[in-house]
């Protein structure tokens, strides 16, 4: 037994004069045999932001979840306002003042902003009486939080920033003083990032309490008070953000020094691997997704799209890796044209041109999750004559010992190929898919959200792995929403917005604040980097 | 991780829910003033206790085994075949106009073609739901029930009009030849001096069948198609993104399945009635759905299953034969098996599970003291 690790107690002043707005005593939790939370204990101080920060997996979700009653904990106690209370479930929350905002929006799309604010606080069987209240608090709310949002706008015409008010919103109109904001900029430009924040500052000055849980270390620094760790379902520690740096943070999340930084040399451009002109895709609803890409990526670069989700990065990567058939346009692989329209365009043929894809959604794309490793490592190379015992039977033998190879080469863990996909972790998953597609040696790797609820040290890994592919003298498409990642990654940045590309720029010569207006789709921004970009490639 | 032990799920799910559909079945039988202890030595005695009874037995499996695996290699593409029953029908079809059609020379050609034209009957019927599936979306479920029907008139079509001899008034086709009699289970033993009743119908399409199972097995842990089925019926997005085409996938296994289920022609309409009669198949295309889902869709928990319902029907029908348990009251209680073993199938599993990771943790904590 080790003795559980407890929280530093609040200077003796504060505690003697107020109560903290949520205490937790020795919270456990599992699940089957897994331990999800073990004895942890925090303490947040009315009126702070405090954040709660791990990797994935590392229990932050579940005991939120205990918090707002989705879950009974094992053991453990909970204090709100210094009074212990009982919340067995959502009900009891919201009656103690709590109000979550999930990371995937629990909103009636095709309701109003003001019926989805005033559901399920309703007073009364008729609507009209709630709906006027309630369309008087929230001007109230607008004023002093900047909370705007149009009251009789349908959910589904909001941008997410609002959606994500809209959400906010529900939580204040349910006199919450406490506010758990699950990763919440997951989604969001960052200019709407920046609102956000400012509307958590605006909130905490009114004396609210905000939970931030996020595994951005950015975030914790720009804008917590206080912030705790969790690694494998316990506390490490809870410190308070002034006394800490972002290096520290990562080691105490993943338990061993981190490099933060991606660690590469310049880009050594060769021959033009992979251009793309014209490529217009109109999915099945006749919205058109992409409207005329136009890129080239040579051997040996990455280059990075930067972009809000939803603006057509998902369909490039699904039209190059032969998920989708275009509509139009061209593509022509180092200087031969490939089928992109017709019938045989799909992922076999890709493969055969020698185009590798490690999917944005590794869980409903990449693996098949029932599947165990050593089948998943052949997954999309299964016609490959090498994994094929006869002309009737595939050698099993073969695929479990190449997925042996792998595992040690990439050191997946479990190491063990009879393990089913789903029941490894969102790193190790994300390696094996890494592997099979790096292993194959292609000539275009397109890489999807590569790092996306991957652990810290994975991640580190998995960035090395695809600079050392560049380094062979491939070529690297990345696609991400994590700008941080586009920025220390890729030797060209490509913005995309609306199914369009808004501007290239070279990382060197160009900063977040540029790159998010070009991601909001504002192209008046200073463009000083584009004569520096003609000279890399023609020099 | 898995949380409890594969044997677990495998075998004693299955057997307590079994254990459950007996004991609520019992409680039927008492209910009725019967005695349920006495039904069950006549439900043993009757389908286990001679060779006779072990002849329908098997002969019943034999249907469910071909239905069942039907069902199986459908679900593991992730696609809900209820169309067995009218698959079943076509392949009657299929045999019964292969051996009318020509003087065969001996039952092993006729078999070979019988085994031919009822797959391919079976398969053809699957084809059109499957088509309209892949192609425009119409659910395989609505419209496999719906050639059910189809399949069933079709059949009274023919048999009155097209296939009954002249100046008959039964709605069946002619009596087929002796020459494309196959070999009974009594005239497969007796050579090899086991004595096997001579009046039960079980038949060389046994073998058939278990050589069936082995090839399911084959094709879906085995082989690339049957990787690819896989892989599409756990995910179609995964599946996209691997190049495995929709179509193909959904069209192939379909085929596979309807051939399947129209193989069980071999046994009920060459093997036993040796012609083709109105409602042949007797429901075991939808017997098939509960074998496979009790047989978790493995040939092997499919062959066992069939047993175990082949097992139902020849005692249920004892049991109507000989006590006052009426014959709806025996369809309640395979039904019961179905409900427990099929639908209720969680109510046993989470419980169970429970108590292993209960069990476990006690012990590992024990263990570490």
């Amino acid at each position: 037994m080790t003795a559980p690790v407890t929280a530093p107690s609040p200077s003796p002043t504060e505690s003697r004069a107020t109560a903290p707005a949520i205490e937790l005593k020795g919270i456990s939790k599992s699940f089957g045999p897994v331990q999800a939370n073990k004895d942890i204990s925090i303490r947040v101080m009315p009126g702070t932001i405090h954040g709660i920060i791990g990797e994935n997996g590392a229990g932050k979700s579940t005991l939120m979840s205990i918090l707002y009653g989705f879950y009974k904990a094992d053991a453990g106690e909970i204090f709100i306002n210094g009074h212990k209370t009982e919340i067995p479930d959502s009900q009891a929350a919201i009656a103690a003042g709590i109000g979550m905002v999930f990371q995937h929006f629990k909103l009636v799309k095709n309701f109003t902003v003001l019926e989805n604010i005033v559901l399920g606080a309703e007073e009364g069987r008729l609507l009209r009486p709630s709906l006027k209240k309630a369309r008087g608090v929230l001007k109230q709310l607008a004023e002093e939080y900047e909370l705007n949002v149009d009251p009789d706008a349908l959910i589904e015409d909001l941008s997410v920033g609002h959606q994500q008010r809209v959400e906010i919103l529900k939580a204040l109109y349910r006199q919450a003083d406490i506010l758990i904001l699950d990763e919440p900029t997951g989604v969001l430009t960052p200019a709407e990032a920046d609102h956000l924040f400012r509307i958590l500052n605006n909130l905490r000055a009114e004396g609210k309490t905000i939970i931030l849980i996020t595994h951005k270390l950015r975030e914790i620094m720009e804008i917590t008070d206080s912030v705790s760790v969790m690694r494998r379902g316990e506390m490490t520690d809870t410190v308070s953000t002034s006394g800490t740096n972002p290096e520290q943070l990562a080691e105490m999340m993943v338990g061993r020094k981190v490099l933060l930084r991606v660690d590469k040399t310049p880009a050594n451009p060769g021959e033009k691997f992979l251009e793309i002109e014209g490529l217009r895709v109109v999915d099945d609803a006749g919205v058109e997704r992409l409207k005329g890409i136009g890129l080239t990526i040579r051997a040996g670069e990455i280059l990075g799209i930067a972009g809000v989700s939803g603006n057509g990065q998902s369909e490039l990567l699904e039209v190059l890796g032969g998920m989708i058939p275009a509509t139009s346009g061209t593509v022509r692989v180092r200087g031969e044209e490939i089928d992109i329209t017709g019938k045989h365009s799909d992922g076999q043929s890709r493969r055969a041109r020698g185009i590798a894809h490690v999917p944005e959604d590794r869980q409903h794309e990449g693996l098949i999750m029932d599947f165990h490793a050593w089948e998943n490592i052949c997954f999309g190379y299964h016609h490959d004559p090498k994994f094929q015992a006869n002309r009737f039977l595939m050698d099993n033998e073969a695929l479990r010992k190449d997925t042996e190879a792998k595992i040690e080469r990439f050191d997946i863990r479990p190491p063990n190929c009879w393990t089913a996909a789903k029941n490894f972790s969102g790193g190790n998953q994300q390696k094996i898919v890494v592997a099979r597609e790096i292993e194959r040696n292609p000539d275009i790797l397109l890489v999807g959200q590569p790092t996306r609820g991957v652990d810290i040290g994975a991640i580190e890994f998995i960035h090395k792995q695809i600079v050392a592919l560049r380094d062979a003298g491939k070529a690297i498409l990345l696609v991400s929403v994590e700008l941080d990642e586009i920025m220390s990654l890729s030797d060209r940045i490509a913005v995309m917005f609306d199914g369009q590309i808004m501007g290239e720029r070279l990382p060197a010569d160009t900063n977040e604040r540029e790159l998010g207006l070009l991601m909001a789709g504002v192209t008046d921004a200073p463009t000083g980097a584009a004569p520096a970009l003609e000279e890399t490639i023609h020099g | 991780m898995d949380k409890m032990p594969a044997w677990a799920d495998a075998i004693l799910v299955p057997l307590i829910s079994l254990l459950l559909a007996a004991i609520l079945s019992a409680l039927v039988i008492i209910g009725i003033g019967e005695d349920p202890i006495a039904a069950v030595k006549l439900m043993v005695s009757g389908a286990l206790g001679s060779t006779y009874g072990w002849g329908y037995t098997l002969y019943y499996a034999t249907n469910f085994i071909f239905t069942g695996l039907a069902v199986a290699v459908a679900f593991h593409a992730s696609l809900f075949n209820i169309g067995g029953e009218g698959q079943a029908t076509l392949g009657g079809l299929g045999v019964a106009i292969i051996c009318l059609a020509l003087p065969w020379p001996h039952w092993s050609l006729a078999l070979l073609a019988a085994i031919g034209f009822s797959a391919l009957f079976g398969a053809m019927w699957a084809l059109i739901p499957a088509y309209l599936q892949a192609k425009r979306g119409s659910h395989i479920v609505i419209t496999t029930i719906m050639f059910n029907f189809i399949a069933a008139a079709l059949l009274n079509y023919v048999l009155v009009n097209v296939m009954r001899p002249v100046g008959s008034m039964d709605p069946a086709s002619a009596r087929f030849s002796e020459a494309v009699h196959i070999p009974t289970l009594h005239e497969l033993l007796a050579p090899i001096g086991i004595e096997f009743s001579k009046a039960a119908p079980a038949n060389v399409s046994l073998l058939v069948a278990l050589l069936a199972c082995f090839l399911v097995w084959l094709l879906i842990w085995r082989t690339r198609l049957g990787y690819q089925i896989r892989a599409f019926g756990k995910s179609e997005s995964a599946a996209k993104y691997a190049g495995i085409n929709p179509v193909r996938i959904t069209v192939i296994a379909m085929l596979i399945s309807g051939g399947l289920a129209g193989l069980m022609a071999i046994n009920n309409v060459m093997g036993e009635a040796e012609r083709l009669v109105l409602n042949a198949t007797e429901g075991a295309g939808f017997i098939g759905i509960a074998v496979a889902l009790m047989g978790r869709n493995h040939p092997f928990g499919i062959l066992l299953a069939a047993i175990l319902f082949g097992f139902l029907y020849q005692g249920g029908a004892e049991l109507a034969l000989w006590t006052s348990i009426p014959r709806e009251l025996i369809v309640v209680i395979q039904a019961l098996v179905i409900l427990f073993t099929g639908a209720l199938d969680n109510m046993v599993r989470i419980p169970l599970e429970k108590l292993f990771v209960r069990f476990r943790r006690s012990s590992a904590g024990g263990s570490s003291r």
